[in-house]
């Protein structure tokens, strides 16, 4: 199976990261941020359009309506289809009315003729109803059409449904949630990738490590966790377990570029087939499925009002920019890479901090791939297939450098953002997956020029 | 009637953002002159010479050669013109021979228009004679990459001819040449001379000027300061109007009391091209390594410095043996370098003017591996007013400091450390007078305070004004040792490096 969204992201405006005073400063000097605000407004523009309040947010409106018409004791029947979404503004709408001193008649959440049956009750019991609040379904129900006809006996009730509102499609917050959630895995790609590039080289391995690390994840938890039975400590040994076997690999490209000085391109390519290979043999070519349902915990579970997958990433950036900017690594980093040789003779350990850069490189992709794992229920040798493309992207349109020796975290999670925002905004918007292709390509190109002339 | 110089630059106008580079600079050079251009770095020497070349635009200003206005717009233009710039890094394929580089874009071609290949026989033949005209008889054939960096510079020399240029800019030519080589350069260019080319040559050893220039034209702050014909002026007086003060002396005097040794190095060697290299250097001294470049004077730095490995040799300091195995050990244990490049070994160019100053002294400023911003800031300030480095801000990238300020940036990283040795190669390359008088102090004042310096210096007059003692080298050896600097002399210095 290919998954077919390979990049979107984290839609919390960015600002909500947990990093401080020093955000606005890391800020300032990214053009890219523009271009992330402008696409934000281009899509919302273009999906702007009606919206039908639903769920337990829309109830207080309606109650308010209710009684500003009818007070001070309406007599109110609810009615409304038996979806989750109705039923939630169902019974917050029945608590808010009987404790502002409504009478609630019934609250019927099902078919019409449910709704019916309540209504030929209240007739033949002589009880008025003044109002019969519902959905913007419910509301259009042929049943209501002439109710002082069918049941005489109700007086003559109004109908009240939500209001409808305008708003974008692409500001909802499911979709800015949605966004989120298909960028998480790239997003933390993108952060080992920030590092290698910063330092001058290329990750080309990273898709395939997702691949293997998928599958030796859910190998681990198939084999030795237990299966279907699998209990959290061994899923998340399965899982520590990945993120080593993609550090090791990054171990090795690293030391074979710095002890033999193969060009990083061709050694992480090797590693790219080798560990896209290694995937296929050890999943014997197929997916790897047998996984308890809590395994999706990490991908899709929602622990703190976000979801996990989305927490670890904006947890990442924190991390990473706060090594950047702040901790000698970081320095070294950005010294290596602007200089190998000044480096070298300011006494800093630049075959260490390459290694580093190369391990750590290695490790995030394993967590990315546990990541995806967890939010496809599976492990496969057919995951990740470009990732490795659309993660540099995401680095070189955040304003890193492909020569080395600048770059920032914050630049690359907007560069995530903004690829993320344009695959959304396309499929809001309608647009087949095989343009979709061809208009972010001429984007990336764009955003990097647009970068260029904004330095000169 | 009068004919038209060979080249007029007319009121010459070039500002950057926040600085005027020039303000209505004029420059004449007629056939057959070699004209000193001459100014502190940041005088507009550079920018003067881009215009030339095509590579900057003047804002305004004309130039006019052989009496016809040129619109110079790119070097392609400039070539047009007849008007070709020698960088002093070579713009040269490593992997071509030198008659192929000669004739680059400018191929000798052979066959029907369309379908024509180059003649790599004439090509070479060409190439030949004029290398032969210009006194060198290598091969035609052998890569760029094999050749001396004086071959380099006859290959680019021989190209500029090949391409019509009648006038020839050269930026500090002789920067990484040795005193025969300069001596043959100036040859070259008296042969240039008498076939009618203008030259401009851009240095800054005043000693070179006199040798080979006609005139000198100074420039100070983008405007022209004056110009003399060079038997007119002294040196005394370019260096006045190349600073526009008079320095009191070109090397500051110290109080010279060499105390009790402290830097012990014995059999030290490595390949060929460093072999059992011993001497003591001790506090309150300057100790120079000269000889030709390609001696192995700057391979004894590295090794002391643990920028290479050596292969045998014992150092030790204060009693104490030092093991530099790495860069890394050696500035643990106390050794600084400031390294003959600075732009390619001493600095991170597109770091700021903090980042390369902390970048040896990171674990001081740091706990835990988080760099404490105030306290590295609060160093960085101090240097920067200690060494009166000029920079806008301590944020402000290396890259964008003059030569003399860069090379204050890459000691300050090493008082910061407070180095017990200190190994200068070629301190002042590239620096202009007034920062090479800061340097010299400096410098000084570490002797002085008891520290180990070392400097290795293809700059005589440097290393006869600054150094207590000499020692000189030839393919590897120690073939000198001169313990009173004051008796030394060029020539003894020259005598002893070709042994």
């Amino acid at each position: 199976m290919t998954h077919d969204s390979p990049a979107t992201v984290p839609g919390i405006p960015a600002g909500g990261s947990p990093e401080g005073h020093w955000l606005p400063s890391a800020f300032s000097n990214l053009g890219m941020t523009w271009v992330l605000l402008g696409l934000c407004i281009f899509f919302s523009a273009l999906t702007w359009s009606e919206q039908q309040p639903g769920g337990a947010a829309a109830a207080r409106g309606v109650a308010d309506s209710i009684l500003a018409s009818h007070a001070p004791a309406p007599r109110v029947l609810v009615a409304v289809r038996g979806q989750p979404d109705d039923v939630a503004y169902a019974d917050t709408l029945a608590e808010i009315l009987r404790e502002r001193g409504a009478t609630i008649v019934g609250v019927v959440k099902g078919e019409p003729k449910e709704a019916r049956a309540a209504l030929v009750a209240a007739n033949a019991a002589g009880e008025p109803i003044d109002v019969i609040a519902g959905s913007a379904a419910s509301a259009a129900w042929a049943l209501f059409t002439d109710l002082p006809t069918d049941f005489p006996a109700l007086g003559s009730p109004s109908i009240i449904q939500p209001r409808p509102y305008a708003w974008p499609n692409f500001l909802k917050v499911e979709n800015l949630l949605n966004i989120a959630n298909q960028i998480a895995v790239i997003a933390i790609l993108a952060v080992g990738m920030t590092l290698v590039i910063i330092t001058g080289g290329i990750d080309l391995s990273v898709g395939s490590l997702i691949a293997l690390v998928s599958v030796v994840t859910a190998v681990l938890v198939r084999d030795f966790a237990g299966g279907v039975e699998a209990g959290p400590l061994g899923m998340a040994l399965a899982g520590l377990g990945g993120v080593a076997v993609g550090a090791l690999a990054g171990a090795v490209s690293g030391g074979v570029i710095v002890g033999f000085g193969i060009p990083p391109f061709i050694a992480t390519l090797a590693m790219m087939l080798v560990a896209g290979g290694g995937a296929s043999m050890l999943a014997k070519g197929q997916s790897v499925y047998q996984v308890p349902d809590a395994f999706m915990w990490l991908g899709r579970g929602a622990d703190l009002g976000l979801p996990n997958a989305v927490v670890l990433v904006l947890l990442l950036y924190a991390i990473a920019h706060f090594v950047m900017t702040r901790m000698t690594f970081g320095r070294w980093l950005l010294a290596v890479g602007g200089n190998r040789e000044a480096a070298r003779l300011s006494g800093v350990p630049v075959a260490g901090t390459l290694l580093a850069a190369y391990i750590l490189s290695g490790a995030l992709a394993g967590l990315g791939g546990v990541v995806m794992a967890s939010q496809l229920k599976s492990g496969s040798p057919n995951f990740g297939q470009m990732y490795e493309l659309y993660v540099i992207a995401a680095v070189v349109v955040g304003g890193t450098s492909l020569a080395g020796g600048e770059g920032s975290m914050i630049g690359t999670l907007v560069g995530a953002l903004i690829i993320a925002v344009i695959q959304n905004g396309m499929n809001l918007v309608g647009i087949e997956s095989y343009t979709q292709r061809v208009v972010l390509g001429g984007v990336i190109l764009a955003a990097v020029l647009l970068d260029r002339l904004r330095r000169r | 009637m009068t004919t038209p110089p060979l080249l007029s630059m007319e009121g010459i106008s070039k500002s950057y953002p926040g600085v005027q580079a020039l303000a209505g600079v004029n420059l004449a050079l007629g056939r057959g002159e070699v004209l000193a251009l001459l100014g502190e770095n940041g005088a507009g020497k550079s920018t003067l010479m881009k215009i030339l070349g095509g590579a900057v635009r003047p804002d305004a200003g004309r130039i006019v050669i052989e009496g016809v206005e040129q619109p110079i717009r790119s070097p392609l233009d400039a070539l047009g013109a007849g008007v070709a710039v020698i960088h002093q890094e070579f713009n040269l394929v490593p992997a071509l021979g030198a008659a192929d580089n000669i004739f680059l874009g400018q191929e000798v071609a052979r066959g029907p228009a369309g379908l024509a290949w180059i003649d790599r026989g004439a090509q070479r033949r060409r190439a030949q004679a004029l290398l032969a005209r210009l006194g060198a008889d290598f091969d035609a054939d052998a890569p760029c990459r094999s050749l001396s960096v004086a071959r380099q510079q006859l290959v680019e020399i021989a190209k500029a001819l090949v391409a019509g240029a009648r006038i020839l800019v050269m930026d500090e030519p002789s920067a990484a040449l040795t005193t025969p080589e300069v001596a043959a350069l100036h040859d070259v260019i008296r042969e240039l001379k008498r076939a009618g080319t203008g030259i401009v040559y851009v240095s800054h050893r005043l000693e070179e000027i006199a040798a080979v220039c006609d005139r000198v034209e100074v420039l100070r702050d983008g405007r022209n300061v004056g110009g003399a014909p060079v038997a007119a002026v002294s040196r005394g007086d370019l260096i006045r109007m190349m600073v526009g003060r008079a320095l009191i002396e070109e090397f500051p005097g110290r109080s010279r009391t060499p105390g009790e040794v402290r830097l012990v190095v014995e059999g030290l060697s490595r390949g060929t091209a460093v072999r059992g290299v011993s001497f003591a250097a001790r506090a309150g001294e300057i100790l120079a390594l000269t000889g030709l470049v390609g001696s192995g004077r700057s391979e004894v730095l590295r090794l002391l410095f643990g920028a290479d490995r050596r292969d045998s040799g014992t150092i030790r300091l204060d009693g104490r043996p030092v093991d530099p195995r790495s860069p890394r050990a050696a500035i643990a244990a106390g050794i600084g370098l400031l390294p003959e490049d600075r732009k390619l070994q001493g600095l991170v160019l597109g770091l700021s003017v903090r980042e390369n100053f902390s970048l040896p002294n990171l674990a001081r400023f740091s706990r835990a591996g988080v760099v404490r911003r105030s306290e590295e800031q609060r160093a960085c300030a101090g240097s920067i007013t200690a060494l009166r480095i000029k920079t806008p801000r301590q944020e402000t990238a290396v890259r964008g400091l003059s030569g003399g300020n860069q090379q204050k940036v890459v000691l300050a990283k090493w008082l910061e450390h407070h180095c017990e040795v200190l190994l200068f190669d070629e301190p002042t390359r590239g620096v202009d007078v007034g920062a090479k008088v800061e340097i010299y102090q400096l410098m000084n004042d570490l002797a002085a305070a008891g520290k180990v310096v070392v400097m290795v210096s293809s700059d005589l007059p440097e290393v006869l004004g600054m150094a207590d003692r000499i020692l000189v080298m030839h393919d590897g050896r120690i073939t000198g040792r001169i313990d009173d600097a004051s008796k030394a002399t060029q020539e003894l210095i020259m005598e002893l490096a070709v042994t």
